[in-house]
């Protein structure tokens, strides 16, 4: 036996050399992932360029006022202007708000309904109905909202007004019941409930098979191993369909627009006829607007398109911090 | 109780020839049953099992006396942990399974309408082939979540988590981190955190579906004499394709095979018999490694 002392070398470089088929495959894939960034980093930059005039004239204004006025001369110069989003953007958060709070629970039982006792042939035919929902023209829950809704949810409001009329979102000084945004975000409650329900089955259908048969074993109902397994592995991903939901809800546009009294003043009463959301805002001024309201138009675009992202960073933020626990 | 174990780890390190497995078995008598004050023990009569048109199990009777334990061997496929899950009605969450023929917990029928399926599975506790503890739960949660899921009440819960951890043998290797989460143990720990769970609803027969497949030698050896210690206070039925784990842990051992349709019980006597002069020469064949 040698008596060398063992020299302990560098670690190596370990390269590997792709194929040249899986080159080309990684440069597509590439591609296609690099394209949505410079889409949005381009819309972005759009919106930014033409409403940066006005965000500058307006400054913080832009998003703590509520007025929007603009007046010309006959040879079509501005004369004085005025923008403020901050109705617009109360309106927002409200009316999606409350969109979550009535779809969230409504969606989460959907799913737990379709993957835990529906049976077979109701399951298939709720799934494609609910899917359905989704691709329904959102025109058209405007219209079913206004026409069909709006009656019956007065009802409700004048419920919530006389009994929980403590509750500061519940109260109003003027009766005016219609065209509120508790109305709107019942529309939109509808129309996320598809994508918060798809979201939420997907999630529970993954739950491992393994610890449902577990809390079978010991004993446990059907409901009781849905509160131990199913609900903590599914929670991550039943917020982020709610984010995913909330998201859309901010930038309904028509259904909104349809439903909703469009009105310049920041609204936290629920119930009252009055309110709005950036996107109804834009569609209500771009028909007849002056070159320079529509710079505004666009900043106000590019606001909602800031809010869009926090709310989506924050989902994902959510879905990292809960997911984890369950899996 | 202490000197048969040591002579079976001995017979272990030593046994390299199947013929041992006899030795092994002949170490310890089997008990006589009727000794335990806990009721009269599991009784199957007539079995069969299908899923959707398959016939996979047919016609398996067998007797389970109270206290024992009874190891189920057998090539894979032969419907092995298809009749213990017939056993604790777990069989029917399979979509399309059914079953026909009855099997009486203490004289009643688990089967017969009107049954309360949750306290069936209450009294008959299952432990898996793989470890799955629940991985939102602490070590302490997991071991008493059945009194949550059944919504069970217990005057002391920390008495009955150390007992159940302790006759699960790992009470002293989880004591000062009950509060971690159960995923963070290993494999084998894992396993017998799930007996400790199983435990802890005080069931009379435990079922256990091949529950030292997926561990190591040491942990194997661990949950063996958990098993051994268990059966004085119950009934437990364990599928093994280890036939040193049969011979090691039962007092009785089925042998079941199916020769392409639905899977039979062959034979099934005291272990040390099934060993050492198996009645039929399949049985033979199979626990001398012929086949299998």
């Amino acid at each position: 036996m040698s008596t060398q002392e063992l020299v302990i070398p560098a670690p190596r470089q370990i390269e590997t050399e792709p194929r040249r088929s899986d080159k080309i495959f990684r440069g597509v894939v590439t591609g296609g992932g690099l394209s949505s960034l410079l889409i949005l980093g381009l819309i972005a930059l759009f919106l930014g360029y033409r409403g940066f005039e006005v965000l500058r004239q307006e400054g913080i204004g832009f998003i703590t006022h509520s007025d929007w006025s603009i007046s010309t001369d006959d040879a079509g110069n501005v004369v004085e202007s005025q923008f403020g989003l901050a109705a617009m953007l109360v309106g927002t958060i409200l009316c999606s708000l409350i969109a979550v709070v009535i779809a969230l629970p409504v969606s989460v039982f959907s799913a737990l309904f379709l993957n835990f006792y529906a049976p077979g042939w109701l399951k298939k035919l709720l799934v494609t109905i609910i899917d359905m929902m989704a691709a329904f023209p959102s025109i058209l829950f405007g219209i079913w909202g206004f026409l069909v809704l709006m009656p019956s949810v007065e009802y409700w409001a004048k419920l919530l007004h006389k009994y929980f009329g403590f509750v500061p979102f519940f109260d109003m000084q003027v009766p005016v019941f219609t065209r509120s945004p508790f109305v709107a975000g019942v529309v939109l409650a509808i129309m996320i409930i598809p994508i918060i329900t798809s979201v939420s089955r997907e999630i529970f259908s993954q739950a491992p098979l393994d610890r449902i048969q577990a809390a079978y074993a010991l004993g446990a109902t059907r409901w009781a191993m849905i509160k131990a397994v199913v609900i903590p592995h599914g929670r991550g991903g039943v917020i982020g369909g709610a984010m995913l939901g909330l998201g859309r809800a901010m930038g309904e546009t028509v259904a909104v627009f349809t439903v909703l009294n469009i009105v310049f003043q920041v609204n936290w009463q629920m119930l009252l006829g009055a309110g709005g959301n950036v996107a109804s805002l834009i569609i209500l001024k771009f028909g007849d607007a002056s070159p320079y309201e529509i710079k505004a138009l666009m900043a106000a675009g590019l606001i909602l398109f800031l809010l869009t992202l926090v709310v989506n960073a924050l989902a994902n933020l959510i879905v990292k911090t809960t997911g984890k626990s369950g899996r | 109780m202490t000197t048969s174990h040591e002579s079976e780890n001995q017979d272990m390190q030593t046994s390299v020839k199947p013929s041992s497995l006899a030795d092994v078995a002949a170490a310890k008598a089997p008990k006589t049953p009727g000794t335990s004050v806990l009721g009269t023990g599991l009784e199957t009569r007539g079995v069969h099992a299908w899923f959707g048109k398959h016939h996979a199990l047919s016609n398996i009777s067998l007797d389970f006396a109270a206290g024992t334990v009874t190891a189920l061997i057998g090539p894979s496929g032969c419907g092995k942990s298809t009749f213990i899950r017939t056993i604790n009605r777990m069989h029917e969450f399979i979509p399309g399974a059914a079953m026909a023929g009855e099997v009486l917990l203490d004289g009643k029928d688990v089967y017969a309408p009107g049954t309360d399926v949750t306290k069936i599975r209450l009294q008959i506790g299952m432990v898996f082939q793989k470890p799955n503890p629940f991985p939102s739960m602490t070590i302490g949660e997991n071991v008493l979540s059945g009194l949550k899921l059944a919504q069970l009440k217990v005057e002391n819960k920390d008495e009955l988590l150390e007992e159940c951890l302790e006759r699960a043998g790992l009470w002293n290797e989880v004591k000062d981190r009950l509060g971690a989460h159960g995923g963070s143990l290993s494999g084998g720990q894992q396993q017998r955190l799930c007996i400790a769970r199983a435990l802890a609803v005080r069931p009379q027969v435990l079922l256990m579906d091949e529950p030292c497949s997926a561990l190591d030698p040491g942990s194997t050896l661990r949950i063996e004499d958990t098993i051994r210690h268990l059966s004085d206070s119950m009934t437990i039925i364990i599928v093994t394709h280890n036939m040193q784990q049969a011979a090691r842990v039962s007092d009785y051992t089925a042998f079941f095979l199916s020769d392409g349709g639905p899977g039979q019980m062959i034979e099934v006597a005291p272990t040390s018999e099934i060993f050492s002069r198996p009645q039929d020469s399949r049985t033979e064949s199979y626990v001398t490694g012929r086949f299998g």
